[in-house]
């Protein structure tokens, strides 16, 4: 087979599954949509590793498949293509291999499920729109990917429709994207006013020659390539729920948990980092974008990692873990270490898919209960589970041997990216900035995720005796139980159970990944193999040698992450084992600092008391006041009423001013808006 | 091919003139017989005027800028009878003769009384319709674009809702207000360039200040018309009371007929001045984009909010012309038809469950999904048009009318970024409450998926939504060689 034909193949097969399923899959029935969706995304992973290690050992050059206009408009030339390098085709492999475990794994977690077909169409449509997204050479045709994950996200949040929580999370994933999207966007026009194009190819050559230039936006002028990345990076940010627009993350666990570990682990989410180091050429020229990418993403590494502590859902613990480890890849890329993003990105795809489909099994075994509090003791009862779960802890938390370099995935990833931090540091106050966050949010990662493993799986069993007795507090929860307990009929049965072999499969062929992707991968994606491995895919600046230096670093900070990861396990042990109950009564106290982890740092309730409430207040003001009583009143009914007034002249002519004088003002907000894109182009 | 052009443009007549020997000769007392025949003449008829559009535009010579199957023929006193569309005008033609059948097929059960009346109004709104689009005479632009208020007047105010009156004449009076002015400024156009050709008219060149006021004069009724913000209360009254094929000919033709006239006439005619105005579109579609938005996620009522979501929509569309470079002309045109297509879906999507219950109401509707699936996935993929997905049509419009504006204002494409958030929240908002959920309202237990008529339909605007999203290439190939003419010469005469 022809490459070209190899990698068209492995885009749209994905696509044909989604069709078959979709539109047919109530005629073909269950077990055949099942089987086309979840064999035409075997073929797919089965085509994209013979891609990648054809690029990476095959002696494959990087090369574009040409497959159809899309928007041509003057130089608005956009193209239907697919574009094969370093990037991508480890995209490909991340894509397609979990896409297809997951697709596996559901025939177990989804099999109580009435509408099967429905779900693996859209977990295949969700598998197109990312390859399109991650396959672009233009930035047209990365938008339709980068929508379309969305829209499959939006679908699959909402997967269960009936429950208003999985609603309203859908729409607020959908719309907090959009809000990055509205950056993305105006990027995109920026990138496209500058170099006349928005073709990777054709921009990328011309950084260079105008990495000086002023641009002048929103009546001011900034320099171009900063501006251009740091409109782009708010899509970043949004597809990737960073620091300000991470609020829909949380939420989206609301979709079923294959879902969560597809697209809100393992890939969607990682859109961003790939788009900053898909445009390194760009970043590299930036760089006070770097420096925001880099605040960011620290900031989101912490923020996320505190929030993690505090809560008892198992899988917001692993969407809050994910949301901070998001963060340690753009600080990485911030620093422009991107080969440090791309690795971390490839381990925590295994670990956190791992970790996700882990927690699934245990959601499974515990009859869709979620609450860490009520689980406990687990691991005599579902051994298999417990020690996949173990593995993802450790890969992770990022434990191994320093002087050995011996390790579990995260082991390598994670501590390059620290080192990345500290090596930019020495010229950098960010990057020092980031350098000790990220050893800070070590600590705190191993403990979140020893806290999941312990109260899950040690201590004393809490889900024996049934709930009536200690569950005052919890009665949404039980709404919640009962309503999935209609998918199991009779259900009374609350002893826990290891899952099927279909769930088992996936969970021991993402423990493999967990295990060995770091060890196997880590001299071609950040070692002395790079240059090669990466090819022109990553661009690094004349002065960035982050990379270089990474082995001329001091001891300690070797290994600095790898200590207070001990700590955080030790703290874990004796809070959540130890001292069993410890954890609950600090919980119970209520400190400030409890409080604002647990409630999130109170986002929620500021964007609502905000925005929310702002947009609702202002639909109701233009729509009754101004269409209602200004328009209206002045004109069709005014011209009506007034002539009536006035045959009657009358004192009440004053309530008819009032409508004029709101109009005035209408007409010289208009007339403001006016001279002000007059004035600021 | 001389003659193409007004065989597509009065071929309705040949159904109205069969539909009235029906109602003559026809029947024998058996009503329902008749207009089961008047409904297939009709459909037939405007399957016929679509094939005649389709032929057009196989005909068309995309590569010619000019005006092609032109005809000029002496009318009565100095006036002519001149006909001939361009790469603009051809796609607006084939989007009614598109509608058309889809309109009339969509009457097929909710229309009762006077059905034969209703089809004729129809058949000849079809004639005026694309009669504008076709006509190079001033005048007989003018006779056609006032013409087609009577037969939209009695579609709302005959066939229409409970405050039909109200609504239809608050549409009746908004745009005769506007048309009124045009009136003034063609007999003002004629007397200085003593002409009443179209073409002749953009090649004259009107003194500044002379364009400035007739300008404004044709700006009053395509303001009105679009409708821009703030003359864009009649629209959601119309639309509510509209029976549904109404609201599709309104949202989907009619509206556009005021961004056709700001291509055909503004822009060219009065380059000068559309300069000078730029600011004030830009402040108007933005708020247009941003208020309307604003407002549609406040509505009760299901047509409600999509009427001002056209509005919304109509704000990239005004934004886009008047950025006057290619990028924003061609992706206002695209955002034109693509909102002629979607729009119209969203309609007939709220007719379905119309007929139905004969209520708009949102609150009463809830976990539609559950009993019909079919028209849950369809009323999604036009939700997601609406909210401007790419991949659907309508994502190119709105990408292209924001590169436009950005070329010249990017305060304007930032404000009107901002309305690509605002749309989700309140399409998807409408969707959530009528689609999804449990069903709580006892009244829909029994309520039925889309039958095959309502298949029929849908499946063209479908495939025209996804066609369209994916390869808008097949629009622009024909608007190309127009378009940069347009630009070309707007630029040439503003110096720009």
């Amino acid at each position: 087979m022809s490459h070209s034909l190899i990698v068209s193949l492995l885009v749209f097969a994905p696509l044909l599954g989604a069709v078959v399923a979709g539109l047919f899959g109530r005629r073909i029935g269950n077990v055949a949509s099942q089987s086309v969706t979840t064999g035409l995304l075997l073929a797919a992973c089965a085509l994209a590793w013979t891609t990648f290690v054809g690029m990476t050992w095959g002696g494959w050059e990087p090369f574009t498949v040409a497959l159809a206009p899309f928007i041509h408009v003057g130089k608005f030339v956009a193209d239907w293509s697919i574009r094969i390098d370093a990037l991508s085709s480890v995209m490909l492999i991340v894509v397609t291999t979990v896409s297809s475990l997951v697709h596996v794994y559901s025939w177990g977690y989804m099999a109580e499920d009435d509408s099967k077909p429905r779900f693996f169409a859209y977990l295949s449509l969700f598998t197109f729109a990312m390859l399109s997204l991650v396959t672009a050479a233009d930035f047209m045709q990365m938008f339709f990917g980068w929508e379309g994950v969305g829209l499959a996200s939006y679908l699959l949040i909402g997967f269960w429709f009936k429950k208003p929580t999985a609603n309203a999370a859908s729409i607020k994933a959908f719309v907090v994207n959009r809000v990055g999207d509205f950056g993305f966007a105006l990027g995109i026009m920026t990138v496209f006013w500058a170099f006349g194009s928005i073709k990777f190819a054709e921009i990328f050559p011309q950084i260079a020659s105008h990495a000086h230039l002023a641009w002048t936006f929103a009546g001011r002028q900034w320099p171009l390539i900063d501006l251009a990345c740091a409109l782009l990076f708010v899509g970043a940010m949004g597809k990737s729920a960073q620091f300000f627009l991470h609020t829909w993350l949380p939420d989206a666990m609301e979709g079923p948990t294959p879902v969560s570990a597809l697209i809100h682990a393992a890939t969607m989410v990682t859109a961003g980092v790939y788009m900053v180091c898909l445009l390194s050429p760009m970043f590299e020229y930036a760089p006070v974008a770097k420096q925001i990418v880099t605040v960011i993403g620290a900031v989101t590494a912490l923020f996320a990692a505190t929030v993690g502590l505090a809560q008892n859902d198992i899988k917001r613990v692993i969407a809050y873990s994910t949301c901070s480890q998001l963060g340690y890849m753009f600080f990485a890329a911030g620093v422009g270490a991107y080969q440090g993003a791309m690795f971390h990105l490839f381990t925590h795809a295994f670990f956190k898919a791992l970790l996700f489909l882990g927690a699934g099994s245990v959601i499974m075994g515990m009859h869709h209960e979620q609450d860490m509090r009520k689980m406990g003791g687990l691991w005599r009862l579902m051994p298999i589970t417990y020690a996949v779960m173990l593995i993802g802890t450790i890969a992770i938390t990022g434990m191994g041997l320093p002087g050995l370099e011996l390790g579990f995935a995260g082991f390598y990833s994670k501590d390059a990216i620290i080192e990345s931090a500290f090596v930019a540091g020495q010229h950098n106050p960010v990057g020092m900035f980031a350098f000790i966050i990220g050893v800070i949010v070590a600590g705190l990662t191993a403990f979140y995720s020893w806290r999941l493993v312990f109260m899950t799986f040690h201590g004393h069993a809490k889900w024996g005796h049934d709930h009536h007795a200690d569950d005052h507090g919890h009665a949404h929860d039980d709404g919640h139980h009962a309503a999935h307990d209609d998918h199991h009929g009779h259900g009374h049965d609350h002893k826990p159970h290891e899952s099927p072999w279909v769930v088992i499969l996936p969970l021991l062929a993402l423990s493999v990944g967990a295990i060995f992707a770091g060890g196997v991968f880590v001299e071609k994606f950040i070692g002395e193999e790079r240059g090669e491995f990466w090819g022109k895919a990553i661009f690094t600046g004349a002065g960035n040698t982050v990379l270089e230096n990474l082995r001329h670093i001091p001891e300690w900070v070797t290994l600095a992450p790898l200590v207070v990861s001990v700590i955080g396990l030790i703290a874990a042990w004796y809070v959540y084992v130890l001292r069993e109950g410890m954890g609950a009564r600090i919980a119970a106290g209520k400190g400030p600092l409890w409080t604002f982890f647990y409630n999130k740092w109170f986002f929620d309730e500021l964007y609502e008391a905000t925005f929310v409430r702002a947009a609702r207040f202002l639909g109701d003001l233009f729509w009754k006041g101004g269409d209602q009583k200004v328009i209206d009143g002045l004109g069709p009914n005014g011209v009506a009423a007034a002539s009536y007034l006035v045959g009657r002249r009358t004192g009440r002519l004053q309530t008819g001013y009032l409508y004029h004088y709101a109009f005035v003002m209408l007409l010289g907000v208009a007339g403001l808006l006016t001279y002000a894109i007059l004035k600021w182009r | 091919m001389t003659g193409i052009l007004s065989l597509t443009t009065f071929s309705p007549l040949v159904g109205v003139i069969a539909i009235l020997a029906l109602r003559a000769f026809g029947g024998g007392g058996d009503q329902a017989a008749v207009n089961r025949a008047a409904k297939w003449i009709a459909l037939v008829t405007s399957f016929a005027t679509f094939a005649l559009s389709i032929l057009l535009v196989f005909k068309f010579d995309a590569a010619n800028p000019g005006f092609q199957f032109v005809e000029d023929l002496n009318w009565f006193a100095g006036l002519h009878y001149r006909m001939g569309v361009d790469g603009i005008s051809i796609l607006f033609v084939l989007l009614t003769a598109f509608l058309l059948p889809l309109c009339i097929a969509a009457s097929w059960d909710s229309i009762e009384n006077r059905v034969l009346e209703y089809l004729i109004a129809f058949l000849i709104l079809e004639v005026l319709v694309i009669g504008v689009f076709c006509a190079l005479d001033l005048v007989l632009f003018y006779l056609f674009f006032e013409g087609q208020l009577l037969p939209m007047f009695l579609i709302i105010g005959v066939w229409g809702g409970k405050n039909r009156v109200y609504a239809a004449y608050k549409f009746f009076l908004y745009t005769l207000l506007g048309s009124v002015l045009m009136l003034v400024a063609i007999l003002a156009m004629i007397s200085i360039a003593h002409t009443t050709s179209i073409p002749a008219l953009m090649a004259f060149k009107f003194a500044p200040q002379v364009q400035t006021f007739l300008w404004l004069a044709f700006f009053a009724s395509f303001a009105v018309k679009m409708p821009m913000w703030p003359v864009h209360t009649w629209l959601p009254d119309a639309h509510v009371e509209a029976p549904t094929a109404g609201s599709v000919i309104l949202a989907g033709i009619l509206l556009k007929m005021g961004g056709y006239g700001f291509l055909r006439f503004s822009l060219p005619m009065f380059p000068q001045a559309s300069q000078l105005f730029t600011p004030l579109v830009f402040a108007l579609s933005v708020i247009a984009i941003v208020y309307t938005s604003l407002v549609a996620f406040r509505q009760v009522d299901i047509k409600k909010l999509i009427a001002y979501s056209s509005v919304a929509h109509m704000g990239f569309v005004t934004m886009g012309i008047f950025s006057g470079n290619a990028y924003g002309v061609q992706g206002a045109i695209f955002q034109m038809l693509s909102h002629g297509v979607i729009s119209g879906a969203l309609f007939l999507c709220v007719g379905v469950v119309y007929d139905r219950m004969h209520t708009r109401e949102i609150a009463f509707y809830g976990g539609l999904v559950n009993r019909m699936p079919w028209y849950a996935a369809t009323f999604m993929l036009f939700t997601m048009g609406n909210v401007g997905l790419p991949g659907t049509s309508g994502f190119v419009g709105e990408i292209l009318t924001m590169t436009g504006a950005y070329g010249v204002s990017t305060w304007t494409a930032i404000a009107a970024a901002s309305g690509v958030i605002f749309s989700a929240v309140y399409a998807l908002t409408l969707y959530r409450k009528v689609i999804f959920g449990e069903m709580v309202n006892p009244k829909l237990a029994a309520i039925e998926d889309l039958n095959w008529r309502e298949v029929t339909i849908f499946v063209p605007l479908i495939a025209a939504t996804l066609i369209l999203g994916v390869q808008p290439n097949l629009i622009f190939n024909l608007t190309t060689a127009s378009v940069d003419g347009l630009v070309s010469v707007y630029k040439a005469a503003v110096g720009g």
